[in-house]
């Protein structure tokens, strides 16, 4: 059965391939068999192999399958093979699970779309791609996936590409993530160089036997890996790019901005954790990065109007939370946030979704309200993953999930306090923009009317994760069991926060975020007013609004300058040396084509003279 | 023998620097024949009489006389003499005499240092040429009667037009 | 029969053939330079033809008979083409006719 491990990523490619090729051709209902049910059969093969995985796991704790060899070049044979242990299992469990929850939804959220078969096989592409990121046996293929992500990403960002808006929005992406995979690709030719190989686990072994603790090449390696990662995972300092990233349809919001491809970084680093334990400096910049992004997220969610924008702000905090727990060394428990995290930020899309669709494409949630009781599926979906998200003690998901991180944080042997109340703060604003939302969404009255009602495929899914969203956590125990066979566990350290004061003070936490949000938007409306028209309070809301300035200061520091420069060299001081070339060889045919008189007797006398010089160097020499 | 060889070979050369510096084309085709006739004279004198013959016959007897024919038909009168003499002038012949010279200079160079050799020379007739070229040169006949059908073709077709004027050509 | 040494052949055949060559750079008439180009032909078959004499074979003759061949199926197709100059330029100065040019 774990044979079959190929045909997870190898059927969403060759399903990608027939949409890109036929798609234009076929019926509407095959593009939908073919998008929606190569996913399918995807998660369905994942979860065959887990449960044989999980009944009789392999002596090593892992398998490996090579399908053959890519490259062969000296010492370089990169090869296409796949690697699956627990983290990958999980992984690649969650992500065929979840995609094919979203493009259920997506087969009635884009039907009426002209572009829905090159969706799908964008959308197609994309699983095959992520799908061989996590099961890459090798940086090489890792970085395969890693590219290819990041194309569909920017191919769906730009889906509705008639709106330049939607172009710009997935060429910002992709530049902004080509940052952090320059530094990555450079951080691969110096593991190559001073390594030898590019197979994870032979790399891991030797970075332990030649590197010590510490080491300027470790740390060299691990910083730039953490660039990549930063990049992908929409951290700080390259995190401009997911906000406007939600230019494009939902579905690709929910899948690759939400539970997927952004995690693509907290997967790099737990696979590569070995490097990161030798080099402290870079795995306390981890948790440096995580704690800060996810207080900066925070502010900036709870000034936005647009549904998607504080969907989008929410996750780039969410992942701050998983590099905190990377960065303290709760590799489990990062992995762990990412499952319950993928569960109820996708449903968190998902519904947002339904409401924009019945809304008539309203963004706007100032424009919304009261739909409690016209959209109910939505608002029992919505806030239980909401509640999910702000961590609503002991019945939802990700409270055991953002818990467990919070008491790593403040127990680990390379945490903190000041990074445990970096967290709890981070429950507060998180509680606070969540409930912000719900508040804003579903109660008061009505501001604009319901047009349409979702169906049964947009249904289903929502449904499903909401119920994943609940039960998710209630495995934490057994899950911690699994994924210790693939990382290490947490070293705490003496005398640190204990579990139960963490929980409480979350819990403290999560309420203080409920009652300011039902004070200030449920009963006191003018306050919310009040507080932006204040100078103080609306220097503050546009500084947030504008995360934090990032733009502003990106714009100047590195788009004025190159533009500037390419400005200068209008007439390209480069091309000026092949013109120069061309503009030589047309002098010479200038020359050349003198001799052409047309006259016979210039030719016959030029036929002599040649003929009696030939015959002098043929005698003499 | 050897006499004849050598003043046939003076006169050879004589009539050519003659024809070469003519003004009437026809003065000019005159002095041709002598000097190929001299050569046929020089090949008769080597013991290939059959050789000689046919220089006669065919070069001077068909080449020469279409020569003389195509002069006719142009019927370059008093005017292009005069023409002549205007082209034909000293400074005109210094670049080719030098070309020349320094051809026939490498020329004297190769043969001076070369082996001279005297030996005899045996007169090889009609049989001893007829013999090869049905022998070992019958590719080469097949050749050269190809060689004269392209010519014919294309002389008869590009002379087509003078006798009668079609309307596609 | 008695002995002409083939240098003196060659001489004569070398003499010819400058001869020739210096009537084609100088004569500007199409007619001129056609006879001159006979007249280094004939040069180049006479070489031939002491060459086989000295060795006493017919090769040399050979060879003259297919020069022979070839110089009549080029002279009668050149006339034709100088005939047909003259009809279109009224002129047989080569140097008149250098539309080819550049």
């Amino acid at each position: 059965m774990l044979e079959l491990l190929w045909l997870v990523p190898a059927i969403p490619f060759a399903g990608a391939l027939v949409l890109a090729v036929l798609g234009p051709r076929m019926s509407h209902k095959s593009v939908t068999t073919v998008g929606v049910g190569s996913v399918a059969a995807s998660a369905i093969i994942s979860i065959l192999i887990a449960a044989v995985f999980l009944s009789s796991p392999p002596a090593t704790g892992m398998y490996s399958q090579t399908l053959w060899t890519w490259i062969d070049v000296g010492s370089f044979r990169p090869q296409i093979a796949f690697y699956l242990d627990a983290l990958s299992l999980v992984m690649m469990l969650v992500v065929t699970f979840v995609s094919f929850l979203i493009h259920l939804y997506s087969a009635e959220f884009m039907r009426t779309d002209d572009g829905y078969s090159r969706f799908f096989a964008y959308m197609n592409l994309f699983v095959a791609c992520m799908v061989t990121l996590l099961l890459a046996d090798n940086l090489l293929l890792l970085y395969l996936g890693w590219e290819g992500v990041g194309l569909c990403s920017y191919l769906l960002i730009g889906f509705w590409y008639q709106d330049p808006v939607n172009g710009l929005a997935g060429r910002k992406a992709f530049i902004v993530t080509r940052v952090g995979d320059t530094a990555m690709a450079i951080g691969l030719f110096l593991l190559f160089h001073s390594l030898g190989t590019l197979r994870i686990q032979d790399l891991l072994h030797a970075a332990q036997v030649q590197w010590s603790i510490g080491s300027p090449y470790a740390i060299a390696a691990a910083a730039l890996l953490l660039g990549g990662a930063v990049g992908k995972s929409a951290q700080l300092p390259l995190q401009t790019w997911l906000p406007d990233a939600m230019a494009g349809p939902t579905p690709t919001s929910a899948l690759i901005h939400a539970a997927t491809m952004v995690t693509a970084g907290v997967y790099l680093i737990a696979r590569t954790h070995v490097l990161f334990e030798l080099a402290p400096p870079v795995q306390f910049a981890v948790a440096a990065i995580g704690a800060a992004t996810l207080l900066m997220a925070g502010f900036s969610a709870l000034t936005q109007n647009d549904i998607k924008r504080v969907l989008a702000y929410s996750t780039i905090s969410q992942i701050g939370y998983m590099f905190l727990a990377l960065g303290v060394g709760a590799w489990g428990a990062a992995i762990f946030h990412f499952m319950t995290h993928a569960f109820f930020k996708a449903l968190l899309f998902l519904a947002a979704g339904i409401i924009i669709e019945s809304l008539h494409h309203e963004h706007n949630i100032f424009r919304m309200g009261g739909l409690r009781k016209e959209l109910p599926i939505a608002f029992w979906t919505f806030l239980i993953a909401g509640c999910s998200l702000a961590g609503l003690p002991l019945i939802t998901a990700g409270y055991y999930s953002k818990d467990l991180i919070l008491w790593s944080a403040g127990s680990s042997a390379a945490g903190s306090t000041g990074l445990w109340a970096a967290g709890i703060a981070g429950v507060v604003l998180t509680s606070l923009y969540t409930f912000r939302l719900i508040f804003l969404v579903f109660f008061g009255p009505v501001r604009t009317r319901v047009t349409n009602r979702p169906g049964l495929a947009m249904t289903i899914p929502v449904c499903a994760l909401a119920v994943l969203s609940i039960v998710g956590g209630f495995d934490k125990a057994p899950f911690a069991r699994f994924i210790a066979t693939a990382l290490p566990t947490l070293r705490e350290a003496v005398g640190g926060i204990t579990e139960t004061l963490s929980s409480i003070v979350a819990a403290l936490a999560f309420l203080c975020g409920l009652l300011g949000a039902w004070f200030v938007y449920q009963r006191n409306p003018a306050l919310a007013t009040a507080m932006v028209e204040n100078p103080a309070g609306r220097l503050l809301h546009r500084f947030w609004f504008s995360d934090w300035g990032m733009d502003w200061l990106y714009d100047r520091l590195f788009v004025r300058p190159v533009l500037w420069v390419a400005r200068v060299n209008k007439a390209d001081v480069v091309d000026s040396i092949y013109d120069g070339l061309a503009s030589l060889v047309t002098l010479c045919y200038r020359v050349l084509s003198l001799t052409e008189t047309g006259k016979l007797r210039w030719y016959a006398a030029w036929i002599a003279g040649g003929t009696v010089a030939f015959v002098a160097v043929v005698m003499f020499l | 023998m050897t006499i004849v060889f050598y003043v046939a070979g003076a006169v050879a050369v004589v009539s050519t620097a003659l024809m070469i510096t003519r003004l009437h084309a026809v003065h000019a085709l005159l002095y041709l024949i002598v000097s190929l006739l001299a050569v046929s004279v020089v090949f008769y004198a080597l013991g290939a009489p059959f050789i000689a013959a046919l220089e006669v016959i065919i070069y001077a007897g068909a080449i020469m006389v279409l020569f003389v024919f195509v002069v006719m038909l142009l019927n370059l009168g008093e005017e292009a003499a005069r023409a002549e003499r205007a082209l034909l002038k000293p400074s005109m012949w210094i670049g080719p005499l030098i070309l020349a010279g320094i051809l026939s200079a490498e020329f004297v160079y190769l043969l001076a240092s070369g082996s001279g050799g005297s030996y005899g020379t045996s007169i090889i007739g009609p049989r001893g040429v007829g013999a090869s070229l049905f022998g070992p040169y019958l590719i080469g006949v097949e050749l050269a009667s190809m060689l004269l059908l392209g010519g014919l073709v294309g002389a008869y077709h590009l002379g087509w037009g003078k006798t009668q004027k079609p309307e596609v050509r | 029969m008695e002995v002409i040494p083939m240098r003196d052949g060659f001489i004569l055949a070398a003499a010819l053939f400058a001869l020739g060559l210096v009537g084609v750079l100088v004569r500007r008439n199409v007619i001129f330079i056609l006879m001159s180009i006979e007249v280094m032909l004939n040069a180049a078959g006479l070489a031939f033809v002491v060459a086989g004499a000295r060795w006493g074979q017919p090769d040399g003759q050979v060879v003259f008979l297919f020069i022979l061949a070839m110089a009549a199926a080029e002279v009668s197709v050149g006339l034709a083409l100088v005939l047909e100059l003259y009809h279109q330029y009224k002129s047989l100065d080569t140097d008149a006719i250098s539309r080819m040019k550049g």
